[in-house]
């Protein structure tokens, strides 16, 4: 029993930083009906950013500590918000117009772009990531372990996902979001300015990218240029089973997968753990396209 | 196409566009074509065929003036050495490694004025930590560069693609730090100056039982690399040789983050100690949660552990590991403490075992150049084959009738986050 | 087929690359295998260019069919190699055959569930079956698993490389040339407007991921017997891309051009390697000044396919039109 639930914290745990990243795809898909494939790198950069940013926070303020911590994933924050905007302004604003497949294939190519020329900059060898929070075991009750860190992937996933809803339910901006992915002829016809929506979305997603960048190297402190190809793949996979386009979808997505790798990695065998997020695409494609939470759409013709 | 116009955004194209596809449905169900004509289909597809043709003859034609006068190298005053190591990609700082070691073995022995009187030439290639390349980059090697012997890898996956290239090529190979023993199995022309697996891993049981006395343990192994699922039946194999027993056994592969799940699932085992034969970086990671889950018995490991990133990742989690490997730099003998100052003099940081493999990979070829007298493939094989108790700083090499070398190993443990020698185990 | 001279074309092409094949033992073995390169390039680059440039079916998948046919053919002749010196030949046509077909059963399996999607959603499960495979090669302890499997034969010569593909551009222009190339670009269209008109899109579909996947399994042999050791890491997902570029860069639906960029892109990394090489340069102090350039290969890729779309998504080899497909 024990075994299960210590299983099972570590799957909420790794799954919150899934859904931190599904929340990404779900909202650019939900508004411009494509897949930013190159979100997964986004969470790379968020991470490096991190990794250079600690040294200068730690002249600062001091570290390992809850301040510095906080500092470190705000800053990442704005700098990969930046980052989705411009990505978003060079690569895909021009292809608006364009079949589907063009846009496609230029996020593939945005995608290994970072992941290369992240490479040749960082260099490939894995970095280690400083400790910028002190960590406690929190609790040891009868083999349970619980650390610090995990609490707080949790506690911060949750108030991230509680400012977004804010956002998203009761601001202008977040109704204009609204008004896109539902029709965007109509919102612009209403006055919604698309290109700064699109924009602030893609801002939205690539900040909470990073902090799950954050989150992550904080709890597996080795950041490599290729570190966000896997996350952001399954990510992916979260998003499209939870129902694509649907925040909260997107977020019981991650924490699925994230718990039902754990299990099979812990109870069955591990060298199957990464085929196991593609099967469950695969089978909930097959099953019920639209997701858990999603709404059939209708392809008009 | 209808992508255009129902892409979720933006606005729709005038006219035209909208009503072309019904009419070029109806085109193409009544038989006739779309934009691409049969005949100039054909005409094109004509041209790809040809061109494919053509640019073939003018490949082999280039291709037939550019084969080198001779393979010996030795046409001039230079002795041309290839070497091949991942200087980019994932494995990165090995093959860096490597290469600084040989980079700096060579310009010794030049500046002490060469070999039989002439000066060596290194021609270093990358891989690019990746498979297929070095199959690509030693034929470049051995045929246009024309090299006479190749010093390569450090990755036994990518030591066991070059190598049966070299052995058809009866070009020497000798690889610094691979430890898989099939490498050295591709041919006689294939050698080696680091131990080999079933050594390492019969080690390092010993060491768990003698040394540490643990009655039980567990392995938490690699599945994806075969330096570790190797190292790990060696160790087994050893381990309950000598009594022990071994209670868990579990899985990863190569980039993984989260080995929760397995160190739980071990941790329920209860062993007296974990053995990891992976590599530095997932070993780290793999450290720090075993202590999260409240793991506190040792963990060991091989020579993956060796790198100047072990300690940064796993940080305090590795007090009180161990692992073996090829040498220490804080062994006291006169040889490994000038390798030492001259590596530091010239690079800045403390070599480590990867790069003074590489050094001694250089060194005994030059040796068995010299005892050969000539640059010739065939014989300087046999001077190597016949070399023994060579003054490596990796300690006395003798080549063995594998072409593998028999010289001790290092145990060393990490204290204070600095790795610390323990012991040396002679085979 | 329309044409004539197109059984003609194939014959000299078999004959030219048996004849080169013959006076082989005077080239450069490293540009040798070089050559064998391109010729494997292109037949991947025309198969994938059947499933997504005239069948539109965007697979990131084709690693995965190599990865099959590599092995299987890579068991066969290391079987039965050492039975009959003799018979060589035959069993390596055999053995690439076979590892051909099992490949297109695999084609056949990854083209049934994906037969819903569309787009985005087909790019993704074909790229999850790419990875299955991949993991599956990496567990079976039967080819090796992740240690590796050693091909004892070397059989890839020219003539198997140049011919397999001068066979691939031909049969893959037969078909197009076909109606089931008038499916395959009804498919590619306008899907929904094709089966109003009673095409059977699945039929087509199918038939082209199992062609497809066919010639990928071929060239899959042919790679396994020129470089005599596989890997399942090498089959992985940047291995597909490198496939997906070359037919971006030659025109979807476009087999000269993906010919043509077939052959460019296998000598990039080599002209990258040469350019890294350069001693020096007159006027720049630094010895090897463009060391840094030869692992920037698929930081070109990644640019040539950003550029591409945004400038010329009909691709580089395409002189007819506009868009990414024909109309």
């Amino acid at each position: 029993m024990t075994e299960f639930l210590q299983q099972l914290i570590n799957g909420l745990a790794f799954g919150s930083i899934l859904a931190l990243i599904a929340l990404g795809y779900t909202m650019v898909y939900g508004i411009l009906r494509f897949i930013n494939f190159a979100h997964g790198d986004v969470f790379m950069l968020g991470a490096f950013a991190g990794f250079y940013l600690a040294p200068k926070i730690a002249a600062v303020l001091p570290t390992p500590s809850v301040a510095s911590g906080l500092a470190v994933m705000f800053m990442a924050m704005l700098i990969c918000a930046a980052i989705g905007v411009v990505i978003e302004r060079f690569a895909y604003r021009p292809l608006r117009r364009s079949p589907k497949l063009t846009v496609l294939i230029t996020a593939i190519g945005v995608s290994l772009f970072l992941e290369y020329t992240g490479q040749l900059v960082f260099g490939a060898a894995p970095k280690s990531f400083p400790p910028l929070i002190p960590v406690y075991p929190i609790a040891h009750l009868g083999g349970l372990s619980i650390t610090s860190n995990q609490v707080i992937v949790l506690a911060v996933t949750g108030l991230l996902l509680v400012a977004l809803r804010f956002i998203v339910l009761k601001t202008k901006i977040g109704m204009a979001m609204r008004a896109l992915s539902f029709n965007p002829e109509a919102a612009a016809l209403m006055g919604v300015n698309t290109d700064i929506v699109i924009s602030f979305t893609f801002a939205l997603g690539s900040a909470l990218a990073a902090a799950a960048g954050i989150l992550f190297a904080i709890n597996y402190p080795a950041i490599d240029p290729l570190m966000g190809i896997l996350p952001g793949l399954k990510a992916f996979f979260a998003a499209v089973l939870g129902g694509i386009g649907n925040l909260p979808g997107a977020v019981l997505g991650g924490l699925i997968i994230g718990t039902t790798e754990t299990f099979v990695s812990g109870y069955i065998s591990s060298t199957y753990r990464d085929a196991i997020a593609f099967s469950i695409l695969i089978l909930i494609l097959l099953i019920k396209p639209s997701g858990l939470l999603g709404r059939k759409e209708i392809e008009k013709v | 196409m209808n992508d255009d116009l129902s892409n979720g955004f933006g606005m729709r194209r005038k006219g035209a566009q909208r009503l072309e596809w019904p009419a070029q449905m109806i085109r193409l169900a009544a038989g006739s074509d779309g934009p691409d004509d049969n005949q100039e289909f054909f005409m094109k597809n004509w041209r790809s065929l040809i061109s494919e043709a053509l640019l073939l003859a003018a490949g082999v034609f280039f291709a037939g003036c550019n084969k080198p006068a001779s393979p010996s190298g030795a046409g001039g005053e230079v002795i041309k050495i290839g070497e091949y190591a991942s200087l980019t990609g994932s494995e990165a700082t090995f093959g860096q490694s490597s290469h600084k070691g040989t980079a700096l073995a060579v310009d010794d022995l030049n500046a002490a004025g060469g070999v039989l009187g002439k000066k060596i030439q290194l021609i270093t290639e990358d891989d690019q930590s990746q498979a297929g390349q070095p199959a690509t980059v030693v034929r470049k090697l051995i045929s246009s560069d024309g090299v006479m012997a190749v010093l390569g890898e450090v990755a036994s996956s990518r030591s066991l693609e070059a190598a049966p290239i070299c052995q058809e090529n009866k070009i020497p190979m000798i690889s610094p730090a691979s430890t898989n023993p099939r490498v050295t199995e591709a041919g006689d022309y294939i050698f080696r100056v680091c131990f080999i697996d079933p050594f390492q891993g019969t080690v390092m049981a010993n060491f768990a039982r003698k040394t540490l006395k643990l009655k039980s343990a567990a392995v938490l192994k690699e599945t994806s690399s075969d330096y570790s699922v190797g190292l790990a039946k060696y160790f087994v194999a050893g381990f309950t040789a000598d009594g022990g027993n071994i209670v868990g056994e579990e899985n990863y592969s190569h980039g993984d983050k989260d080995f929760s799940a397995q160190l739980t699932a071990l941790k329920a085992d209860n062993p007296d100690g974990i053995f990891v034969p992976g590599y530095y970086t997932e070993v780290g990671l793999i450290a720090l949660q075993a202590r999260q889950l409240g793991i506190t018995v040792p963990l060991f490991g091989g020579d993956g552990w060796e790198s100047s990133s072990l300690v940064p990742i796993g940080g305090r989690a590795l007090e009180g590991c161990y692992f073996s490997t090829h040498y220490s730099p804080q062994d006291t003998s006169p040889a490994v403490q000038n390798f030492v100052k001259e590596y530091r003099a010239r690079y800045g940081d403390t070599p480590d075992a990867m790069a003074a493999l590489g050094y001694d990979s250089a060194m005994i070829l030059a040796d068995a150049l010299k005892r050969a007298g000539s640059t010739e493939g065939a014989k300087v094989r046999e001077a190597l084959a016949a070399t023994k108790d060579f003054a490596g700083v990796t300690g006395k090499i003798t080549i063995d009738s594998n072409r593998n070398a028999s010289k001790p190993a290092v145990i060393l443990t990490i204290t204070n986050g600095q790795f610390q020698y323990v012991e040396t185990i002679k085979p | 087929m329309k044409f004539r001279y197109a059984k003609l074309l194939l014959l000299v092409a078999l004959a030219f690359s048996l004849l080169v094949s013959l006076f082989a033992g005077r080239i450069n073995s490293y540009v040798l295998f070089v050559l064998y390169y391109i010729g494997i390039n292109i037949i991947l680059a025309v198969s994938l260019n059947l499933i997504n440039g005239y069948t539109g079916q965007f697979s990131l998948g084709h690693a995965g069919f190599m990865a099959v046919g590599a092995y299987t053919a890579a068991v066969i002749t290391n079987r039965f190699g050492d039975l009959n010196p003799f018979a060589a030949g035959t069993l390596f046509l055999g053995a690439l055959l076979a590892g051909g077909l099992l490949a297109a059963v695999t084609g056949l399996l990854v083209g049934l569930p994906t037969l819903r999607l569309r787009g985005d959603y087909l790019a993704i499960v074909t790229l999850g079956f790419g990875e299955i495979i991949r993991v599956i090669f990496q567990n079976m302890n039967a080819v090796g698993a992740a240690r590796g499997l050693s091909v004892v034969h070397g059989y890839t010569n020219f003539f198997w490389t140049f011919g397999a593909a001068a066979v691939t551009i031909y049969v893959v222009t037969a078909l197009v040339h076909s109606t089931y190339g008038r499916g395959f670009i009804a498919v590619r269209d306008d899907e929904v407007a094709a089966e109003a008109m009673g095409i059977n899109t699945t039929k087509y579909k199918v038939t082209a991921f199992v062609v497809g996947a066919f010639f990928a399994g071929l060239a899959g042999g042919l790679y396994a017997h020129s470089i005599q050791f596989l890997t399942p890491s090498g089959f992985n997902f940047m291995q597909s891309i490198a496939i997906v570029v070359m037919v971006i860069l030659g025109g979807m639906g476009n087999t000269p051009g993906v010919v043509l960029a077939a052959i460019v892109l296998t000598l990039l990394p080599e002209g990258l390697r040469w350019l890294a090489g350069v001693p020096s340069l007159p006027g720049i102090p630094r010895a090897y000044p463009f060391a840094w350039v030869g692992n920037t290969r698929m930081v070109i890729y990644s640019l040539l396919l950003i550029v591409l779309m945004l400038t010329r998504p009909q691709g580089l080899f395409t002189w007819k039109r506009k868009t990414p497909f024909p109309a």
